[in-house]
């Protein structure tokens, strides 16, 4: 990894999307800081995949700007820098996990042993011969996962990495973004389970593609005086609306 | 991790053969692809075994038979492509490709390739099987034949990547096969030659590809030898599938709304 930097992850200001005729981010401006893990959360539909989207930049945006490890979202100098995890496994089902990370591994000009290493971490070397329609939904996840982590990215975006698997497996991942973290990555996850928060060291509570805050989960909690995130959440919902 | 060493056309080498190993995974894809133009050719055969012969004129199943040999995998490689490309836009796996350092020709190259070499498995196995078991005759070489085969099946490839842009979903993709394939089928001179169709509709034939992939075809099967006009016709079935491929290029998209 690169000699750290204070310069944020990603910058957003004033980012607004229009999607099948309506706004669906609105005038959205937050800061993401480097080699931690930030929780984007929020209900289904408020944005988060949206705002994900702009920050790898496949989406098509109306105004404002993204900046992105200090470039423009988007531009071919990021595409080797950033991970991207879809929210559903973008793996292909007629091929072998090996195969599947093999050739995005050749996509980002690494090795098939950087591939093996890649499989190794999500804990999918057992099933690395298995094809993509012979694995469980988890599976499928850390697959699409470790096509990721093969570049090396600096910045991980991942869409709802861990909804719909089981307990165990949760903490099994989130143990690894941790690591990830720790290695100096930024990570971006999203989720609309609050529980989930308590992952992660800074937080962007969305809601109908607005920003309602961006801040610790412990500052969430001082600043509703509620322990629990989900409460805590709510409470800032309630603090928002004019009463 | 380690940063190997990165030939220039590395994007589009692990393209191509992570189609190919695809395809292979699906093996009764790749026997119906090889076999069927064989089989359709064959059924061709029996259905003008009985049809009147003259000295000196090539007989009806010489005529069609040599055309179909170059429509054929036209047409099947069209639908198989527009298919697959559909099926990676409609996977997530597209909008994942588009965020790597994949460039968008590369991805079509890659299609492209992997398609062609399918395509030319089952032209080869169709010419083999026509020319020496089916006693098909043509004067000039069936080489020339092969060749054509397989440049008008790669047209095919391109004009699905092509057409799969337009479609949003695959009942989409399937139905472009009777709205690209059908007036080309109908106008190629296959039917009716083309000298013999009503003024409009023989400006109409002159723009469209499959006419020069069949007069291509025609040539070889009246003259040995390579004639210019043959040439003429490979160029512009050539540039036809270059420029769709480029145009399927252009309208992929990085972002979407």
């Amino acid at each position: 990894m690169t000699a750290p930097d204070s310069s944020p992850a990603i910058e957003v200001e004033h980012l607004r999307v229009r999607r099948g005729g309506r706004d669906v981010l609105h005038d959205i401006s937050l800061s993401v800081p480097r080699g931690c893990i930030t929780g984007l959360l929020g209900p289904s539909g408020c944005g988060k995949t949206t705002l994900m989207r702009s920050v790898v930049g496949t989406q098509l945006v109306e105004a404002g700007s993204v900046r992105v490890l200090g470039e423009q979202a988007g531009t071919p100098g990021l595409r080797a820098r950033v991970g991207y995890v879809t929210q559903a496994p973008s793996i292909y089902d007629d091929l072998a996990v090996t195969d599947n990370v093999g050739y995005f591994a050749a996509l980002y000009g690494k090795s098939a042993r950087d591939a093996t290493h890649a499989i190794e971490a999500v804990g999918l070397a057992e099933h690395a011969r298995q094809r993509g329609n012979q694995l469980s939904g988890g599976q499928r996840t850390r697959a699409s996962l470790a096509c990721a982590l093969v570049a090396d990215p600096e910045l991980l975006v991942l869409d709802e990495p861990t909804v719909g698997l089981d307990p165990v497996l949760r903490v099994d991942l989130w143990q690894q973004f941790d690591a990830l973290a720790a290695q100096g990555r930024t990570l971006l996850v999203s989720s609309h389970v609050m529980d989930e928060a308590e992952h992660c060291d800074r937080l962007l509570l969305m809601r109908d593609g607005h920003l309602l805050a961006q801040l610790t989960p412990a500052e969430l909690r001082a600043e509703t005086g509620e322990t629990s995130l989900e409460n805590a959440f709510l409470a800032l919902i309630k603090m928002g609306e004019p009463s | 991790m380690t940063t190997t060493f990165a030939p220039p056309l590395r994007c589009y080498t692990a393209t191509t053969v992570r189609i190919l190993r695809q395809l292979r995974a699906d093996r009764r894809t790749v026997a119906m692809l090889v076999l069927v133009p064989t089989l359709l050719l064959a059924l061709i055969y029996f259905v003008y075994h009985d049809a009147p012969s003259f000295p000196g004129v090539p007989t009806m199943f010489d005529r069609i038979g040599i055309s179909m040999l170059g429509i054929l995998p036209f047409i099947v490689m069209f639908l198989i492509t527009a298919i697959a490309m559909q099926r990676e836009r409609t996977s997530g796996t597209l909008e994942r490709l588009m965020t790597t350092p994949l460039s968008k020709l590369d991805l079509l190259a890659g299609y492209g390739s992997a398609f062609s070499v399918a395509a030319t498995a089952q032209a080869g196995l169709a010419c083999l099987v026509a020319f020496w078991l089916l006693g098909m005759r043509s004067a000039g070489s069936v080489w020339l034949v092969l060749l054509i085969a397989v440049l008008d099946a790669m047209l095919g490839v391109a004009l699905g990547l092509l057409a799969s842009a337009f479609a949003r979903t695959e009942f989409q993709a399937v139905q472009f096969m009777p709205l690209i394939v059908g007036p080309q089928f109908f106008l190629c001179g296959l039917l009716v030659p083309r000298g013999g169709l009503p003024r409009w509709l023989e400006v109409i034939s002159d723009v469209l590809p499959l006419s020069y992939a069949v007069d291509a075809l025609q040539q070889v099967s009246r003259y040995t030898g390579a004639t210019g006009l043959m040439w003429r016709d490979l160029c512009v079935v050539a540039g036809f599938t270059a420029v769709a491929l480029a145009l399927g290029a252009a309208t992929l998209r990085r972002r979407t709304a």
